[in-house]
């Protein structure tokens, strides 16, 4: 049985682990209460967006078209994978990396050539242990993710579709439902698909200057906040993930001390009962 | 109707920035500004960095959006644009180094992408217009 100074070191060192833990979960927990505010504030304009691009080709027709809607022959897709740049986060990254790696794989069988935009660390480092291609790496995304995060993003994969560098670009992240569960997901971002009308309210539009022009104006806003949505949801989802990592982490680390301490009373239970017995060996030894 | 009302929002990809009823909104389209009245035929418009301006019953306010479009419907009119702070909102001191960052990027000329200092240099013109 280990000595009763090495138990009290351990539990010592326990405890501080649990402390760090702990908190680590109330800093996450704060974090997530502000990336959900931003998922949810950001949720009306999302809704505006697809709702009034659905109706613009719903009453423009087929005869609109965009450099964002071409369809390609596909040859070399681009996948971008958010991630998270810290870990401790539970299985938060492992899930992703899972899924952008089986659909990479998946578009490999197919015949394509592959891109990876790494958003985070963990995905960099995944895809460049395993030798991919990193095309690009954003590393220096916020906690709380803005908006220009998001445009240099998109900036990039829309330069790399125009110029031809990708026929097809989509984008790899955490659906956030709760702070319990993260869904990976892969969406299709370009060619831009263009949301189906669900409210066929039919109403004909006067389009000013013309339709091209504002499908011009309205796709690369459609775009940007796919990856705006991916952003503040994988994000959420990070601090979500991390939270009850850390949660359970406090509370094993709880547990842990509990288990020591009797272990401790009974180490030193044993040394004093030990103690008493040579006391008294040697009394009867003296008689 | 003469006291008939627009409702007037204005959503960016983080907040809702303004909900208001108004009477006439005026809004800077790609070829010019648009005056939007009740009653307006159902209408999907780009717009440019500029001045929306728009009349309540406690007189004219403005806000500045960087572009997107509107879309008129019902009488309600969405502006949807990547950014819209109203004229108390704004930076000027930030307003005025973007477009003197603009304009030296302009005038150098070299190596740089054109189109992206004009666009920086209206929006900074924009916000700078209000104050």
């Amino acid at each position: 049985m280990a000595s009763g100074k090495e138990i009290k070191r351990r539990i010592r060192s326990v405890q501080n682990t649990g402390k760090i833990t702990k908190a680590m979960k109330l800093v996450s927990a704060s974090k997530l209460r502000r990336a959900q505010g931003s998922v949810v504030s950001a949720r009306p304009y999302k809704d505006k967006l697809k709702d009034v691009l659905s109706r613009l080709v719903a009453s423009a027709g087929a005869a609109v078209s965009d450099p964002l809607l071409e369809v390609r022959e596909v040859k070399r897709v681009g996948y971008v994978v958010f991630a998270s740049n810290k870990g401790l986060a539970g299985g938060y990254n492992a899930n992703i990396m899972k899924e952008a790696l089986a659909r990479v794989q998946e578009a490999e069988a197919n015949g394509y050539e592959v891109g990876i935009v790494a958003v985070g660390k963990k995905a960099r480092d995944f895809f460049q242990k395993r030798e991919y291609t990193i095309d690009e790496e954003f590393l220096t995304v916020n906690d709380i993710p803005s908006a220009v995060d998001a445009d240099a993003i998109t900036k990039m994969i829309k330069t790399a579709y125009v110029t031809g560098k990708y026929d097809e670009v989509h984008i790899v992240y955490a659906e956030f439902r709760s702070a319990m569960s993260q869904i990976p997901k892969t969406v299709k971002v370009l060619p831009v698909e263009t949301p189906e009308s669900e409210s066929a309210d039919g109403l004909d539009y006067i389009f000013e200057p013309s339709p091209e022009v504002v499908l011009s104006q309205i796709l690369p806003l459609y775009l940007a906040n796919q990856v705006f949505s991916a952003l503040t949801e994988a994000k959420a989802g990070e601090h979500g993930a991390r939270m009850t990592a850390m949660s359970a982490a406090s509370d094993n680390a709880t547990a842990l001390v509990g288990r020591l301490d009797l272990e401790y009373n009974r180490a030193r239970q044993a040394a004093i009962t030990n103690e008493i017995t040579e006391i008294v060996g040697g009394a009867n030894a003296l008689n | 109707m003469a006291d008939k009302t627009l409702k007037l929002e204005v959503i960016t990809p983080e907040r809702v920035a303004l909900q208001d009823e108004s009477t006439s909104v005026i809004v800077p389209g790609v070829d010019g500004e648009l005056g939007i009245w009740p009653n307006h035929a159902p209408l999907l418009a780009g717009l440019k960095p500029g001045v929306i301006s728009y009349k309540t019953a406690s007189g004219t306010e403005k806000l500045v959006v960087s572009g997107g479009f509107v879309e008129v419907a019902n009488n309600t009119i969405s502006v949807i644009a990547p950014a819209a702070e109203k004229s108390t909102e704004i930076d000027f001191t930030r307003a005025e180094e973007a477009k003197k960052r603009a304009l030296e990027r302009i005038a150098k000329k070299e190596g740089i992408d054109m189109a992206r200092a004009q666009a920086a240099l209206a929006r900074a013109n924009a916000r700078l217009s209000v104050r």
